[in-house]
């Protein structure tokens, strides 16, 4: 019983990095049409930068924000200068965010070298409590309530502002969206921002789990494309959901059948593409 | 067509003469130059003709070169029993990933395949009872031939790679020759004119993606003999994404085009991993360059550098191909515009 509570509760917190990974990558190609092979890249980036930061300072909560600020700016930088270049060709879009994935990727394992580095979490969160006669790591916990809290603010950001009715519009339809004065573009710049820091946020607030190793990236954005195929592509619902069912089939992939742990997630895949080929929320 | 009836001849005759004039280091590279253009040119006809950009074609290449090494572990290393079962796993992969990619969103294709590639790597990785895992796997002996013939030397692996690669050269030269070539053209540039001509898309689509799936795993059969070692590398997105970049580097669309770029980036990642460990650096970089700078491949580069310089425009293949797909499109029902 033990095993299992505690599984799950792994398995919520992985989800719950998953959805910071996923929700950006799926709200950007929501509204901007994009295939961001990058995130898995940032994703790491984050997890570097706010390794390098916490071991100079030895603040978590300052590396988290600088993992999340130095990403973000990344990503406005790539999405400004390089992608806007491309605006609406998808297909060049992808292989330019692929080639730049390559060179955050190796980039990091030039500057940071190739050992493993564990990521320490922040001593109030790093021991463990005890509920309905199981003891569960604080950490983990803590994860998991903040992949919901994330989840709100997203959902308050897309359904309650202003902000986020002139980022629906632009989903719906960039057309008339800009004809009625909705400055797209500058939409689009803060969104891919959005995305970009989110998945830093992800990375950092991943390490104390997962570590920052080179090929990090490699593992995570694949389960990031497997949230959206079974959440449906754009849809923030969807990447939640998606992230959770992925997080624990995941976790308990790992730990029952190690061997096939990537395989696991083979089956939900071939079965919502069998059946419901938009995922659970999409629209496309 | 004379003049390219000479060309080809003349190439053929450089090929064969080629382990009595080259070191072993560069006639190894050649080697390798050629089992990757198979590798190339299998995903050309996804991309340069089907119209759909795939991001683990790698799949394929990675279930034949793991086929060859567990038949091997296993004592089988007959060529035609080895060959028949790597090809047939390859296609028998690309039967059932094409069911799950091919339906009708070209970025739903591209996230599905690159998906449905690191769950096949992950499993290589993990797997270690069955494929060594990160130790991959070792001592495949090359097979013996009738007559006599030996592949242990450099020169003995060469030829026969060479005679695979023109063996399909020649067989995907008349698949893009064929209606059937001519069909994929038309439904890269035209899917709903296509669909409303009556062809079944889909189909066709997937037919390329099987086909493709198959010249996929020859190249992984001739990687494996060469290489006499797997690792999960053959499996990885990496993988994947040289071939892609062998693909539009040097043009997709043409059969020579994918060649050159194979002969490009396997001589660049040679070259450069001799010097210094940043191969994949140079790798996004190239991609980098080419999507911003040269979207054509470098054909494309070069056929407008010779027009510039020479008043012509070289080779003009492509668009022959283009206009006479459209040309057998519209000879058999125009449609209502």
């Amino acid at each position: 019983m033990q095993f299992w509570l505690i599984q799950t509760m792994n398995g919520m917190a992985f989800g719950s990095l998953l959805f910071l990974l996923a929700s950006g990558f799926s709200l950007i190609f929501g509204l901007m049409r994009i295939v961001n092979l990058t995130h898995g890249a940032y994703f790491l980036l984050g997890a570097y930068i706010g390794l390098t930061v916490v071991v100079r300072t030895g603040s978590f909560w300052l590396a988290v924000a600088a993992a999340g600020v130095a990403v973000a700016t990344v990503g406005v930088l790539i999405e400004r200068f390089l992608l806007r270049r491309l605006h609406g060709r998808a297909l060049p879009q992808v292989l330019l965010t692929l080639g730049l994935a390559f060179i955050i990727a190796d980039g990091v394992l030039w500057v940071w070298g190739g050992d493993p580095r564990p990521i320490p979490a922040p001593p109030f969160l790093s021991g463990s409590f005890t509920l309905a006669g199981a003891t569960f790591p604080a950490y983990r916990a803590f994860l998991f309530l903040l992949g919901l809290a994330v989840a709100l603010l997203l959902w308050l950001l897309q359904e309650r502002t202003r902000l986020g009715a002139m980022i629906r519009a632009g989903v719906d339809d960039q057309e008339v969206a800009r004809a009625m004065g909705i400055p797209v573009h500058r939409i689009f710049t803060l969104v891919f921002a959005l995305g970009a820091f989110l998945a830093a946020l992800g990375g950092i607030l991943g390490g104390p789990i997962l570590g920052a190793y080179p090929g990090l990236d490699g593992d995570v954005l694949p389960l990031a494309l497997v949230v959206v195929i079974l959440g449906g592509l754009g849809s923030l619902g969807g990447a939640l959901l998606g992230s959770f069912i992925i997080g624990f089939l995941h976790n308990f992939g790992q730990a029952l059948f190690p061997d096939f742990a990537y395989f696991t997630l083979f089956l939900p895949m071939v079965l919502i593409l069998a059946f419901r080929p938009s995922g659970l929320f999409g629209r496309w | 067509m004379a003049g390219r009836a000479v060309g080809l001849a003349a190439a053929a005759l450089a090929l064969l003469a080629l382990p009595h004039v080259l070191p072993a280091y560069y006639l190894n590279l050649t080697t390798q130059i050629l089992h990757y253009a198979v590798f190339a040119m299998s995903l050309d006809l996804l991309v340069g003709y089907a119209g759909l950009t795939s991001l683990g074609h790698g799949s394929f290449f990675g279930v034949a070169t793991y086929a060859v090494a567990l038949l091997n572990g296993r004592g089988i290393t007959n060529l035609l029993a080895v060959g028949a079962v790597a090809l047939l796993a390859a296609t028998l992969f690309a039967a059932a990933f094409g069911l799950l990619a091919i339906r009708g969103s070209a970025l739903g294709f591209l996230m599905i395949t690159l998906a449905l590639g690191q769950v096949l790597w992950g499993l290589a990785f993990r797997w270690a009872a069955l494929t060594g895992g990160d130790n991959g796997l070792s001592g495949i002996v090359r097979p013996p031939l009738p007559f006599g013939i030996s592949l242990q030397s450099g020169a003995g692996i060469y030829y026969f790679t060479l005679v695979a690669f023109a063996a399909c050269w020649a067989v995907l030269w008349l698949v893009v020759r064929s209606p059937f070539g001519l069909v994929l053209i038309g439904i890269r540039e035209q899917p709903n004119r296509m669909r409303a001509l009556g062809f079944h898309v889909t189909a066709y689509q997937y037919a390329a993606f099987v086909i493709a799936g198959l010249f996929a795993g020859v190249s992984g059969v001739l990687y494996t003999y060469f290489n006499t070692f797997v690792h999960p590398t053959t499996l990885t997105i990496t993988s994947s994404a040289e071939a892609l970049l062998m693909v539009i580097a040097g043009g997709a669309g043409t059969l020579a085009g994918p060649v050159a770029g194979a002969a490009l980036v396997v001589f660049l990642k040679n070259v450069v991993s001799a010097y210094l460990e940043r191969w994949v650096i140079l790798l996004g970089a190239i991609y980098v360059i080419i999507v911003l700078f040269a979207p054509g491949g470098l054909a494309s580069v070069w056929r407008g550098a010779a027009a510039r310089w020479f008043g012509r425009g070289g080779d003009v293949e492509p668009e022959a191909a283009e206009a006479e797909a459209t040309a057998w499109v519209e000879a058999g029902s125009r449609p209502p515009e």
